[in-house]
């Protein structure tokens, strides 16, 4: 018994966090998706990624299988506002509710003031939200506390 | 003079094929009705005579292997988390161990669910769900959820390989009889098939054919150690990938049309054959088998016409023919064998339905999507396109005057623009039914199954 609760502790402490990470809606730009998946590879987490052209049922769908406890969403073509619209409410269908969700890239059309953004996207349930620019490296201290690391 | 008998216990007929070794040829072949209602052996001896007479004599045989899908064949019930991931991984998983999928489940289970597993005769129960490191609440729920239905169904679990343990401990817990195998889905959209697959094989030649009052032969026979489709998957892979010096034939298709259900197999990557085509969906197997339950020539006979549209239905009454009513004939008379010419032609009429529909439901598809920087296409499923042969099996088909009109409705046409189907095929068949006899056979002997199989299908 006391064994079980070791090997069970030990396991807790190993587990790998999951992230899912992919490009939401009609996107295809593939190669921040790739950086991201490196970068947070090389910090030990387990990446599952969804790739480009991800709808939102294919990120919650990976996140349900996968345990996921975060879901990093890129959009690089202006229609990111569209694409993320209901995504928190399909989460709390699918039972994920609680799951950490991120946004970055171009996320809006044209070049619009960044608070306003950062609120409607908020109000969309969103967790993070990041400006057009961000590196993941900048992001990486965030991911780390919000996974309470 | 090296002989092997191969025996497959239909669910209708139980049929032998005599091989001989040497000469790598069919020397023979009969068949008689299954009775395994009554006495398996019984049904086997008749079939046993009626080769020994053709033969001339009776002979010994160095081997004697049977397949079976008698008595309902095997049963299963699929259980997973999503039903585009470990849902559908799991039903592919048991159809390629030759099943039938009778029912699928996802998510967390209801008691009435669960209930209706226990209820429905299902032989086998496959429970998954979640990849390797990933989701453990659903599966662990599920475990304990069958576990209180009391169930004496044998588990499978193939699901989350870090949850085994705990798994292991509720199947004990309720004193389950269960087996562990490798997740279906060890990552997102990897698809695991052969480990179940196998654990499912030994659990259907230990305990299924046991129950099903099959396994009694086994003091006459050497074993019988495949579900009959799983034979038959062995077959067309072995046809289509070939066998040391003697080649293949390459990506092929086959289609069995049969009084309950019609089964359709591709054997091909089906990987896309355009750059610019983008894969989504689960992977999909290199020896790919769909069943449809709802599409058959007699038991299934209603289905077929169901899945029209009133439409359509009319469009057949407008040229004379009344598919309801033919529908209902061959339902309640399951046995009816066309007596001219007409009978043959409505056959054909069902034929064509049970094709195009089995095609359309196993083929991969394409899907068109607008972006800014251009048209993309993404596909679904596996491309047939470049399908070499399509091959038919099945009494319809078989003993039909012209198989090929059956055929062709498996090929690419107009109305079906977005589904990948094989372009320009050539077709073949299985004039002597001998798939299941040679998948049998393909274990012993490959090249000697291989030959024969080049020899016995046929063009048309």
């Amino acid at each position: 018994m006391v064994y079980n609760i070791l090997v069970n502790n030990i396991k807790e402490k190993v587990r790998m966090k999951t992230i899912v990470i992919g490009v939401i809606g009609a996107d295809v730009h593939a190669v921040g998706n790739k950086i991201i998946e490196y970068v947070l590879k090389n910090e030990g987490y387990n990446v599952v990624n969804v790739g480009v052209l991800s709808s939102q049922e294919d990120f919650i769908n990976a996140a349900i299988e996968t345990n996921a406890q975060a879901i990093l969403v890129s959009s690089l073509y202006g229609h990111g506002e569209i694409d993320c619209r209901g995504m928190r409410e399909k989460c709390i269908e699918s039972g994920i509710g609680d799951i950490l969700l991120y946004v970055g890239g171009n996320i809006v059309v044209g070049k619009q003031d960044f608070e306003g953004v950062k609120h409607r996207f908020e109000e969309m349930g969103f967790n993070r939200i990041y400006a057009p620019g961000t590196p993941i490296e900048a992001v990486l201290p965030t991911i780390k506390a919000d996974l309470g690391e | 003079m090296e002989l092997y008998l191969l025996v497959d216990f239909g669910s209708t007929y139980t049929k032998l094929t005599a091989v001989d070794l040497e000469k790598a040829d069919i020397i023979a072949t009969s068949r008689s009705f299954t009775t395994v209602a009554t006495d398996i052996h019984d049904g086997y001896h008749q079939a046993l005579q009626h080769l020994y007479q053709k033969i001339g004599s009776e002979v010994t045989f160095s081997k004697i292997v049977a397949c079976s899908s008698a008595a309902g064949g095997l049963k299963m019930a699929a259980i997973g988390l999503v039903e585009e991931l470990t849902v559908e991984a799991a039903k592919r998983v048991c159809l390629g161990a030759g099943a039938k999928v009778d029912l699928v489940f996802s998510h967390y289970l209801n008691t009435k669910e669960a209930e209706r597993i226990k209820n429905e005769k299902i032989d086998i129960i496959l429970l998954a769900g979640g990849t390797d490191g990933g989701n453990r609440d659903c599966v662990l729920y599920n475990a304990e959820i069958l576990g209180k239905t009391g169930t004496k169904v044998p588990v499978v679990y193939a699901g989350n390989k870090s949850c085994q343990d705990e798994i292991m401990a509720i199947f004990e817990k309720y004193h389950m009889e269960y087996y562990i195998c490798d997740n279906v889905m060890p990552r997102l959209n990897v698809l695991n098939i052969d480990s179940a697959r196998e654990v499912i094989r030994k659990v259907f030649m230990n305990n299924i054919i046991e129950a099903k009052g099959i396994k009694k032969i086994e003091n006459e026979i050497d074993e019988i150690i495949l579900p009959t489709p799983h034979a038959v998957l062995k077959a067309t892979e072995l046809l289509s990938k070939g066998y040391l010096h003697e080649k293949g034939l390459g990506e092929i298709v086959i289609i069995d049309i049969g009084g309950a259900t019609t089964d359709v197999y591709s054997i091909c990557s089906g990987s896309p054959k355009r750059a610019d085509v983008i894969l989504k969906g689960l992977e999909e197997p290199f020896a790919k088998r769909t069943v449809e339950g709802d599409l058959g020539m007699r038991y299934s006979a209603m289905g077929v016409v169901n899945a029209l549209s009133e439409e359509e239905i009319n469009l057949y009454l407008e040229q004379g023919l009344d598919m309801v009513s033919e529908a209902k004939k061959r339902t309640t008379n399951v046995d009816m064998i066309p007596q001219n010419d007409e009978d043959e032609n409505i056959d054909i009429a069902f034929g064509q339905i049970c094709s195009n529909l089995g095609m359309s439901r196993h083929v991969g598809k394409m899907d068109t999507q607008y972006t800014p920087m251009g048209t993309y296409y993404f596909q679904y499923g596996k491309d047939l396109t470049g399908v070499d042969y399509i091959i038919g099996t099945g009494g319809v088909i078989i003993y039909n005057h012209s198989p090929q009109e059956i055929l062709k409705k498996m090929l690419a046409n107009e109305r079906s623009v977005m589904e990948l189907r094989p372009k320009n095929a050539k077709f073949l068949l299985d004039r002597e039914y001998i798939f299941s006899a040679m998948g049998l056979l393909s274990l012993h002997e490959p090249l000697v199954a291989l030959k024969i199989m080049k020899k016995y299908v046929i063009n048309i």
